[in-house]
């Protein structure tokens, strides 16, 4: 998970920034690579789910905070009656989507459970 | 020395025994297992894939050895069940671990050894000088059609291996291979689900091409079985494995660390990778290693192995990451149904 | 700057109008619009059209323009612009209205919103509404919108004490309230039970919890205050125009369970105004789940956070109470065509200042307001309106 850190005022970003929300042109941005560990702030189980998701329903969908600061939004891979708010998690590589058959695969970055 | 600097193994949480699957198809499953010696197989979840399983699988061996990925000249991932027919799954690996972009990478088929024949190109890489680290990995998530014989054990797993010169775990003293034209089991382009030849990927497949290669390795280096502390070979099923290391000269105890397709199941271009991690996972300094790999097609890598000191000495930490046993732990099990969404062996309407 | 008011009001039915077209639905609430302010349609100076997703939905853009034009006004060649703002484009566009006859830029000016949602597959709708979310940050990764919504009530009712029933509450007043409302959507009361029985969509919200998919069109026509009465015996004075923004992912909310905006955008038409909350007689507040009704309430400020489930539960919102929220039966049972919601707020607003609301009139109904938001609280829009 490669972010962005701001040097000035040290706010890490994920997903990346590259303007300083709080510096804005003082803030000098460089990029940072998160350890992926973070703690479940809220999340549901979608039962209902865009097409693209639909197969994978129902799973649990959360908003992660990464120990660096930055919240982000995430699938969580786990059965979703475990999911709790204050769970800790760590990223995993996973298939997020694809372009139907014959269209492009993305990866991305969901979360598992650390034991 | 070129070796192996450091590895890493991912295995999908899922599994499938095989008394379910018998189930289904009204066969005995006792007589499934006994005969093949596999018990469960692992099973990818909805979101995995080759890739990430290839990804896993270099992650958890750069968590046990601090490389800077930049210095990976090279990724070579050899699978049957890449995600693209043209398009490597070596370089969405390569950009996961963050080696890209001054590297070099290609996608490996040659059946189940696509990832012994990546180790083998990076030995080459490295001992030239082109490189200084090469990763090869070989990942599955294994087609076997409904019903067939492969269904039983066609599982899902990967191995990576960074092979470097300086300071290795494990020396490769020698490699060297068997290969000839043999229609013994295969997969045409489109089609969902390998065929095979029945009882011809026996001698004329399996047999004949590990018994060439462990052979000619042997004449190439003056060792014979007594010589190695442990011999991991191929393993579509246990008995196989079981019986070309009796033909060869092995014991039972010498393949017993490496043989973990009873509870796995065939990793196809997993399958040698996984086994030899899962002997390193236990071998000491100066336990000797050989290996001998099977694709169909058909062709034998073998390996003449050597633990070295710097496996336990704390620049490389073993612990770091889960060991092959650790990945077999808590399984979750699944029935038929659940199996085949897994496996997308259900046509969906899209 | 001049004072605003509202001259003129049209609304179509809510619901899925299979015979009506986009093109129809706009020219029908114009229609309307024209015919209560006894207005011809080559007086109009301006207009503003808030839409989210005509190029989903119907493959359409440039909207300003084929509006103009199905309007018959091409020929008069006005300024007629399209304001997007996912679900507060109506809200928007009324603000733009009242923005440009208060500068004095134009004199009567038509501020409309308009969505057709039904010429399409379900779940291309339910993609579409995605996009009013972080498409790359939410969407891309597994999220929907009810879902984001749904995280928000997770962690709402993990904090404070809001139970299942209070918020299917929230719906079934104001399906009691859509009931009494001729251009509802939904015009069945339903219980507590109804929704705690419908299916779950995402933790913990159910079908009944959520706001459907809606065809619809409404209009309003404002113009200088100090001209009203040339077309309308009832002018109503924009007494507040107020917009805010904030993070357009939830994650990066200061507060997940507080719009900010919100607060912003109320608290600074309160100021505008020179009004509290007791001036207020009743609100039109963007209840797209039943969990945004309950934040929306707390924060525009009618009662303390962690309050509106006691406040709804004990009535303090229905159309007896204390704080009359959503006499129009909000988006849960009028229905929500993405880009009229925010007019329709105004409209209801005007029926119940002038007296014209029917079985949902309130007495004595002098000042009212109107809250309407974009995605999770990205955008938001608030007016005051009242009786001259």
């Amino acid at each position: 998970m490669i972010g962005t850190k701001c040097e000035t005022c040290h706010r890490h970003f994920f997903p990346p920034r590259t303007f300083c929300p709080d510096c804005r042109r003082n803030g000098r941005i460089v990029d940072h690579k998160f350890a992926g560990s973070g703690t479940i702030v809220t999340y549901t189980v979608i039962y209902t789910a865009n097409e693209q998701f639909e197969a994978f329903t129902p799973y649990a969908l959360a908003i992660v905070k990464l120990d660096e600061g930055p919240r982000m939004t995430a699938q969580i891979v786990c059965n979703p009656d475990e999911v709790k708010i204050g769970m800790r998690v760590k990223s995993v590589f996973r298939r997020i989507a694809t372009d139907g058959e014959s269209g492009i695969i993305h990866y991305g970055t969901k979360f598992v459970p650390v034991e | 020395m070129v070796g192996i600097i450091t590895y890493g193994v991912y295995i999908p949480r899922y599994r499938i025994k095989v008394e379910e699957i018998a189930k289904v198809w009204g066969a005995n499953a006792a007589d499934i297992s006994g005969g093949l010696g596999v018990f469960e197989k692992s099973v990818p979840d909805l979101d995995e894939d080759a890739a990430t399983i290839a990804v896993e699988a270099a992650r958890n061996a750069l968590l046990r050895r601090k490389i800077n990925p930049e210095d990976i000249g090279a990724v070579y991932v050899g699978s049957e069940s890449h995600p693209y027919a043209v398009k490597p799954t070596a370089c969405t690996v390569g950009e996961a671990i963050g080696a890209t972009p001054n590297m070099t990478a290609a996608d490996y088929e040659f059946a189940c050894k696509a990832g012994t024949a990546a180790i083998q190109t990076c030995m080459g890489l490295v001992k030239s000088e082109m490189i200084t680290y090469g990763l090869a990995i070989g990942s599955d998530v294994s087609q076997g059609a409904p019903s067939d014989a492969l269904e039983y054990t066609a599982a899902a797993g990967g191995a990576a291996f960074l092979i470097g010169r300086d300071d290795p775990i494990a020396t490769i003293h020698r490699t060297c291979s068997f290969t000839t034209d043999t229609p013994d089991f295969w997969r045409r382009e489109g089609e969902d689900y390998p065929r095979h030849g029945g009882r011809f990927t026996g001698e004329p497949g399996y047999f004949k091409h590990v018994e060439g290669a462990s052979n000619l390795l042997f004449r190439q280096t003056g060792k014979s079985p007594k010589d190695f502390t442990y011999a991991v070979f191929h393993q579509p099923n246990a008995k196989f494995p079981q019986k070309v290391a009796k033909n060869l000269g092995f014991t039972a105890d010498q393949i017993q660390p490496g043989l973990v397709v009873p509870r796995l199941g065939n990793t196809y271009s997993g399958a040698s990778p996984i086994g030899l991690a899962a002997t390193l996972d236990i071998a000491k300094p100066g336990d000797t290693i050989f290996v001998c790999s099977f694709g169909s097609g058909a062709g034998s890598d073998a390996f003449d192995i050597e633990v070295t000191d710097a496996i336990l000495d704390g620049k490389f930490r073993r612990d770091a990451a889960p060991s092959v046993e650790q990945l077999l732990k808590n399984p979750i099990y699944l029935d038929y149904a659940r199996y085949a969404v897994h496996k997308g062996k259900i046509v969906m309407q899209l | 700057m001049r004072d605003v008011a509202v001259i003129g009001v049209g609304c179509t039915t809510f619901g899925e109008k299979w015979s009506s077209g986009f093109r129809e639905l706009f020219v029908e609430a114009g229609a309307l619009a024209l015919e209560d302010a006894q207005l011809s349609g080559e007086k109009i100076d301006a207009m503003y059209i808030g839409n989210m997703s005509a190029g989903r939905f119907i493959e359409q853009e440039h909207i300003g323009a084929l509006i103009a034009d199905y309007a018959g006004l091409a020929t008069h060649h006005i300024p007629s612009t399209r304001v997007e703002a996912a679900c507060a484009s109506g809200g928007l566009a009324f603000r733009q209205a009242v923005i440009a006859v208060a500068s004095g830029m134009e004199d009567i000016v038509v501020a409309a919103g308009v969505e057709k949602m039904t010429d399409v597959e379900p779940g291309a709708s339910t993609d579409t509404l995605t996009g009013a979310a972080d498409r790359e940050w939410e969407g891309f990764v597994g999220a929907t919108f009810p879902g984001l919504y749904a995280m928000i009530a997770t962690d709402y009712m993990h904090r404070y004490p809001l139970t299942r029933e209070q918020l299917a509450q929230v719906a079934v007043k104001n399906h009691y309230n859509g009931a009494r409302n001729p251009i509802a959507q939904y015009q069945q009361e339903i219980t507590i039970e109804t929704v705690l029985k419908s299916t779950m969509v995402a933790e913990p919200l159910r079908l009944f919890d959520c706001s459907p998919i809606t065809d619809g069109a409404a209009a309003v026509i404002v113009a200088p205050l100090e001209r009203a009465r040339e077309f309308t015996d009832t002018p109503i004075k924009v007494l507040a125009s107020a917009q805010a923004s904030d993070t357009i992912t939830l994650h990066d909310r200061r507060d997940i369970s507080t719009l900010d905006a919100t607060v912003a955008a109320g608290k600074k038409a309160f100021r505008l105004a020179k009004l509290t909350h007791k001036d207020i007689d009743m609100v039109e507040v963007h209840d797209c789940f039943t969990i945004a009704e309950i934040c929306a309430i707390e924060d525009l400020g009618f009662c303390r956070k962690g309050e509106a489930g006691k406040f709804t539960a004990d009535g303090e919102t229905a159309l007896n109470g204390k704080i009359p929220v959503n006499t129009s039966g909000g988006l849960k049972a009028c229905g929500h065509p993405v880009g009229a919601t925010g007019i329709k707020q105004v409209y209801e607003i005007v029926q119940q200042l002038r007296n014209e609301a029917g079985k949902r009139q309130i007495d004595n109904a002098k000042i009212g307001m109107t809250h309407n938001v974009g995605g999770t609280g990205a955008t938001v829009a608030v007016h005051i309106l009242g009786r001259v």
